[in-house]
């Protein structure tokens, strides 16, 4: 008879395969309780509940599964806006293709020296909001990830500052694993928006932890790389202060497997937090949006708009709830998740979710899945306007809600012109 | 200029004929109109004409100056000139009222091998246009017909209609739901458009557009077919007798 002992573990076989980074006494003593955090739970499986849509094991399991170098002579997103450049190259660092690391109402620094110092805002973030976001659903892959990230920034944003921080994620090795941590304090009052895009290597784990205090805003734009055979689990933690306000948008064109958790808690009084996020799929093609909403305050508002375009046997799913605790009256939580199937093959599953512990409060969810509306292509196409583009314009149509979530309009812009790109490439 | 000869058409997914032998000519120039009971096929024939997807043509054929329009595409027959009007026309969520007016202007113009119209053209034109048919800013900024009442569709239509200056417009029944005033608006703007070169085919139920719109022929549509020719006073005796007579007259 097989012997159940000698089994070997997921999680054990994933971490022999890892190494600590060496850093500085509390970064050693974060790391060692984020593995805590991570034995404790073991990494998901297929039988997991919040992996059901969604199966982990090439994110979880210690061999990458190799992914090609996407070739194209596009330029890449954000080109030509005005913005502070860090460069990463397969998860690491280029401080020769980044600009400097000095900007006016900015502190920042590489993660590694931010490790092997006393920087006090820093150690109260690190794996803080990734903690806080275990319960009460586990995610093990970012406590993976405050164990082991091997690159990443720690900023501090002490005022408004004009221009976006732009990190660019390339890939350029066939077997990359890259895990990544970012961590964000916007102080009071001010305000930062972050860029990011590329495919960042053949299998990315990303965490960003951003605090934003009293007052402060937050904008993020991120468009995720375009590589086909790429794997990225991603999270997003977010805290919320008084006033303050958090929004977030993803753009995902391709990539094998993509899994984006977002998870937000609104702790101050009137805060805001809008997530947004347009995927377009095409063939081998699975995204993942998981997106958890904590109201904990009076007079918040929350909008979760996600808009996902697939065809050719591609697969969206979509798991979001929102949380309103005791006491947190004139909430205001807005979910929308919806899906365009250019073909039958195509899949969307869905779970939306609402809990809510006080009676004053209004939230709406919606969840729907459908094909391109039939009328209104012909009202086109009878007005002279050619099928494939009348379908291109019904896309863009269908997603403008998500992409609209953009507040800038050079940004805004920019993420339309390559949703539209997408869809001419992608024409049947 | 439209030709349509013996045109039979049922319906793809039933076995349900629609149209049973249609016959008709517009010249260039001339408004005729068609008037008949409801479900007689009015707007099948419209949407058969326009290109709409669902319908099989089982016999018979039609041509816009001499080209088949049932081998081309919806869009190709636009592009050829044709035009309709809808009864109800569809709601776009998403897309601009602008941005469809001017991708529909621009697509025809490449179709036919002209320039595109600039875009400070492009704004210059529609404005005087919506202007004449009181069809403000707000509602050329909204989605295309999201949220329109009954009357401002139809206006929007009009609009279309004026921006695009098709050869052959089919107008089915652009009167319904219209308000005393934006009746003559409406035919105004029809009327602004008679030409030499333009043909028209108005389908209504009432003769109070025919008084706005003055027809050069009138035909009576029933089950399929058109059953009785003849002019504008055709138009008077429905008003007056209903279907009945001519109906009993025509079996
Ligand atoms: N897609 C369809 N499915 C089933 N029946 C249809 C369909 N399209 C048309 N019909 C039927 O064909 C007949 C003609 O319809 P049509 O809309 O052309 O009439 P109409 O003359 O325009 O009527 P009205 O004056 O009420 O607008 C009706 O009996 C209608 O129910
Ligand atoms: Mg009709």
């Amino acid at each position: 008879m097989a012997d159940l002992a000698v089994k070997s573990d997921p999680t054990e076989d994933r971490l022999a395969a890892l190494t600590m980074p060496s850093c500085g006494a509390w970064g050693r003593a974060v790391r060692e309780a984020a593995l805590a955090r991570l034995r404790s739970t073991g990494l998901p499986g297929r039988r997991d509940e919040y992996w059901k849509y969604t199966r982990p094991d090439t994110l979880t399991q210690a061999n990458v599964v190799p992914a090609a170098v996407f070739q194209n002579d596009e330029l890449p997103p954000f080109e030509g806006l005005e913005r502070l450049k860090l460069v990463f190259v397969d998860g690491v660092f280029d401080a020769d293709a980044s600009d400097d690391l000095a900007e006016t109402g900015l502190e920042i620094e590489r993660l590694e020296t931010a490790m092997a110092q006393d920087i006090h805002w820093a150690k109260d973030l690190y794996g803080v909001l990734e903690t806080n976001g275990q319960t009460p659903v586990a995610r093990p892959l970012a406590a993976l990830n405050s164990a082991y990230a091997s690159d990443g920034i720690v900023l501090r944003v002490t005022a408004p500052v004009a221009r976006p921080i732009s990190m660019i994620y390339r890939h350029e090795n066939l077997n990359s694993d890259a895990i990544l941590h970012h961590v964000i304090r916007v102080e009071k009052g001010a305000s930062v928006s972050v860029l990011e895009n590329g495919p960042a290597a053949a299998r990315l784990n990303k965490v960003m932890e951003v605090d934003v205090a009293d007052g402060a805003a937050f904008h993020h734009v991120r468009a995720q790389g375009r590589d086909h055979e790429r794997r990225a689990a991603t999270h997003i933690f977010a805290r919320l202060g008084t006033e303050s306000r958090f929004k977030s948008f993803t753009m995902t064109v391709n990539g094998v497997l993509t899994r984006n958790e977002c998870v937000i808690e609104l702790l101050g009084d009137n805060a805001q937090a809008h997530v947004a996020g347009a995927a377009l799929g095409d063939g081998d093609f699975h995204h993942d949006d998981t997106v958890f909403i904590t109201h904990d305050a009076v007079n918040c508002e929350s909008r979760q708009v996600f808009k996902k375009v697939l065809r050719n046997g591609a697969t969206g799913v979509f798991q979001g709830k929102i949380l309103v605790k005791p006491g947190a009256q004139k909430t205001d939580g807005y979910q929308i998740s919806q899906s365009l199937l250019l073909d039958e093959d195509s899949n969307f599953l869905a779970k939306p979710e609402l809990e809510i512990y006080a009676d004053d409060v209004a939230c709406s969810h919606g969840s729907t899945s459908g094909a391109i509306d039939d009328d209104a292509l012909f009202y086109l196409r009878s007005r002279g306007v050619p099928l494939a583009d009348a379908q291109d314009l019904l896309v863009l149509a269908f997603l403008a809600e998500a992409v609209d979530e953009i507040e800038d309009e050079d940004l805004r812009e920019h993420v339309s012109a390559r949703l539209s790109g997408w869809l001419e490439r992608h024409r049947s | 200029m439209l030709e349509i000869k013996n045109l039979h058409v049922k319906l793809e997914e039933e076995d349900k004929q629609i149209l049973k032998g249609v016959d008709l000519t517009v010249e260039a120039g001339k408004v005729h109109a068609i008037m008949g009971p409801n479900g007689s096929g009015k707007s099948t024939l419209s949407y058969v004409l326009s290109g709409r997807d669902g319908y099989e043509v089982t016999a018979g054929s039609a041509h816009l100056d001499g080209k088949d329009l049932l081998e081309m595409e919806a869009e190709e027959r636009a592009a050829a000139g044709l035009f309709l009007a809808f009864q109800y026309p569809v709601e776009i969520p998403g897309v601009g009222n602008m941005t469809f007016l001017r991708t529909a202007v621009n697509a025809q113009r490449k179709a036919r091998g002209q320039e595109e119209m600039s875009a400070t053209e492009f704004l210059k034109v529609v404005r005087e246009k919506a202007k004449t048919l009181k069809i403000d800013a707000d509602m050329l900024k909204r989605p295309v017909n999201v949220g329109f009442s009954g009357g401002e569709k139809k206006r929007n239509e009009i609009l279309q209609m004026a921006m695009l200056e098709p050869k052959m417009c089919i107008l089915d029944e652009t009167d319904s739901g219209l308000d005393v005033d934006a009746m003559k608006l409406v035919s105004e703007g029809v009327n602004a458009l008679r030409d030499a070169g333009r043909g028209f085919l108005v389908i209504t139920h009432y003769q109070r557009l025919l008084d706005h719109i003055k027809p050069d022929v009138v035909h009576i549509m029933a089950n399929g077919r058109i059953v009785k020719t003849g002019g504008p006073e055709l138009a008077l005796e429905v008003e007056n007798n209903g279907y009945a007579d001519i109906l009993g007259e025509a079996v």
